[in-house]
């Protein structure tokens, strides 16, 4: 058996894919968080509920309709998404003129709202997800067994995160996108409707929650507090990268994840807090984030 | 001599008779939970209603200085006047600690900066041997104040959680009133015209938040005295989210908001304990109801309605 460090091959491998997972939750989570406080200058602290909602439509959409895994990837984020937009019309669109603090506590209070109903129907206890039958099993990889489930939701959250980058990076959408959050009036100017780029910002950024809560569902069990149990690292996360960038999002993602599965590794007891201590470094070296631009 | 306007000060002495009459009406216990909570949410609004930074973790300190004055209470056997003033000084030394980070981001930044902070401080005391983990420190003995009154009974408890409060309460009056507190205000109006004016904003905005974290602490030892237990609820985030609520209701930067926004968020727990999850369902209706129709809080619409400031 292979050691690196002292520490046998596949429990540091092991250590390694289970925080390149966690990496993949925070780099989707933090993506949709950034593309959203772009827009509409809003930080949305609904995500970690409506990650959760995506992980239980998927689970309601099995065990309510027998629609399967495969179908439900592109269906809970539809549904959660439209959620999202019904949401942004209805109740955060009336806050855009006030101070970005209310914004804040809206979606705060709209994270217990849902998480409580949840909860009220569902208990607190978790509900099991089955692993789709093609992803079951593990791949011998010479150094580790790879199950295969986890590899899946690896590359799904990697092509998923750079297809968003390319998104708004590289088509005329993402250019009126950027161009909208530079300067709305000016784009508006242009002709360009952009309370509707705005609906579909927050509605895209709700999906990409959604989609990572389908991820989520088999590997953790689908239970109403997954949510608020992920978003208070994310938003660490947030602040180590900075929002300026997207791709500094999913490089800043996946890395605090790979560091917090070393973390386990070498330092069991730290690795809750290795992603805070490292927001506390990043505080004092360079307040506003590794990607971030100056205030 | 707390500067007063004449509205305030027949607020305030509505509020003192109510003090004074409600332990004969209600549950002392129960209005010693109010008073704990009022004493917390002034603490808080210290920061945002007179600095406008909004605390997202202000569970840490109110947490920690209820674990400290419990232990120091339960194994050192302190008499309950060290214990809570020593909670204040382990909130205002991890504020200080924690603000020196959090103030050098604003807005929403400065928000999640202390939510995570206090998430860190929440898993340090999951992991720290002397927090008891999940049991809490439990069956703190109340013993006497001063080594002279005994604080067993009820009705004595309310009297000294009654005087801490009006004690925190006066402090902070006194602080929003004094010229440091002007410049806070005009920090939250307009920080480059303070800065070019030649205040050091960042000091200000780190004393404030140490005043706060230190009443914060206070209030936590106090609740620590009251129940007799410390627990992880006092530290984890429903407990910053709770006083954030309280703040809102009651009415950002009013003087008899928290105090208000108190009375009504605890009742309504007392009332909804029994329906489980129900409570934080209704908080969540109640936060969107005040930032969509009602953002200056109960006492803040009072205020409007009868054109004074409370």
């Amino acid at each position: 058996m292979i050691t690196i460090f002292g520490i046998p091959g596949p429990l540091l491998f092991g250590q390694l894919l289970l925080g390149l997972i966690n990496g993949a939750f925070y780099a989707m989570l933090s993506l949709g968080l950034a593309v959203i406080f772009g827009m509409l200058n809003i930080i949305n602290f609904a995500h970690g509920a409506l990650f959760m909602m995506g992980a239980f439509v998927s689970w309601m959409l099995l065990n309510y309709l027998d629609i399967g895994y495969f179908p439900a990837l592109i269906l809970a984020p539809l549904i959660v998404g439209i959620f999202g937009i019904i949401l942004e019309k209805t109740i955060i669109s009336r806050l855009y003129k006030l101070d970005h603090l209310y914004g804040l506590l809206l979606t705060f209070g709209l994270a217990l709202v849902i998480e409580g109903l949840f909860r009220n129907a569902y208990g607190s206890s978790g509900m099991p997800y089955r692993i789709p039958s093609v992803l079951q099993g593990a791949a011998n990889l010479g150094f580790m067994y790879l199950p295969i489930y986890r590899g899946w939701v690896v590359l799904a959250a990697l092509v998923v995160c750079l297809a968003t980058w390319a998104i708004i990076e590289k088509t005329s959408l993402g250019a009126r996108l950027r161009a909208a959050t530079e300067n709305a009036p000016m784009v508006q100017a242009f002709g360009v409707d952009v309370p509707r780029l705005i609906t579909l910002t927050y509605g895209g950024g709700v999906a990409l929650a959604a989609f990572a809560g389908v991820l989520a569902a088999p590997i953790y069990s689908v239970n109403p507090n997954m949510g608020s149990n992920f978003i208070n690292t994310v938003f660490a996360v947030v602040v180590i990268g900075g929002m300026g960038s997207i791709m500094g999002s999913i490089v800043t993602g996946f890395a605090l994840g790979v560091l917090e599965g070393l973390t386990k590794v070498f330092y069991p007891q730290a690795s809750a807090t290795v992603v805070f201590l490292v927001m506390v470094i990043v505080l004092l070296i360079r307040p506003r984030g590794l990607f971030g631009r100056a205030a | 001599m707390f500067g007063f306007s004449r509205a305030e000060s027949i607020a305030f002495v509505v509020m003192l008779a109510l003090i004074a009459v409600s332990p004969f009406v209600l549950y002392p216990v129960f209005l010693m939970r109010v008073l704990c909570a009022a004493l917390f949410a002034c603490a808080f609004n210290l920061m945002i209603g007179y600095v406008g930074l909004l605390s997202f973790g202000h569970a840490a300190f109110f947490g920690m200085g209820s674990y400290v004055a419990a232990w120091t209470m339960k194994f050192w056997g302190l008499d309950a006047s060290v214990a809570i003033v020593l909670g204040g000084l382990t909130g205002a030394a991890l504020g200080l600690v924690l603000g020196f980070l959090a103030i050098r981001r604003s807005g929403i930044y400065f928000a999640m900066i202390t939510l995570a902070l206090a998430q860190m401080v929440y898993f340090f005391c999951l992991e720290a041997p002397f927090t008891g983990g999940e049991d809490g420190i439990q069956q703190v003995p109340r013993g006497y104040l001063f080594g002279l009154i005994d604080l067993s009974n009820d009705m004595t408890m309310y009297w000294v959680t009654a005087a801490i409060f009006i004690g925190g309460f006066l402090l902070v009056h006194r602080i929003i009133h004094s010229p440091f507190g002007q410049v806070l205000k005009g920090i939250r109006e307009n920080e480059p015209r303070a800065t070019s004016l030649g205040y050091r904003t960042d000091d200000y905005k780190l004393i404030a938040f140490v005043l706060s974290c230190m009443i914060a602490g206070v209030a936590g030892g106090t609740k620590a005295l009251v129940f007799g237990i410390a627990t992880l609820t006092d530290v984890n985030s429903a407990t910053s989210g709770e006083v954030v609520l309280t703040t809102l209701l009651g009415g950002l930067g009013t003087v008899f908001g928290p105090a208000a926004g108190a009375l009504v968020v605890t009742s309504m727990e007392n009332y909804l304990a029994q329906f489980g999850a129900w409570v934080t369902v209704t908080q969540g209706v109640i936060f969107m109801i005040c930032v969509l129709a009602f953002r200056r809080g109960i006492i803040g619409e009072l205020g409007a309605f009868f054109k004074i400031s409370l």
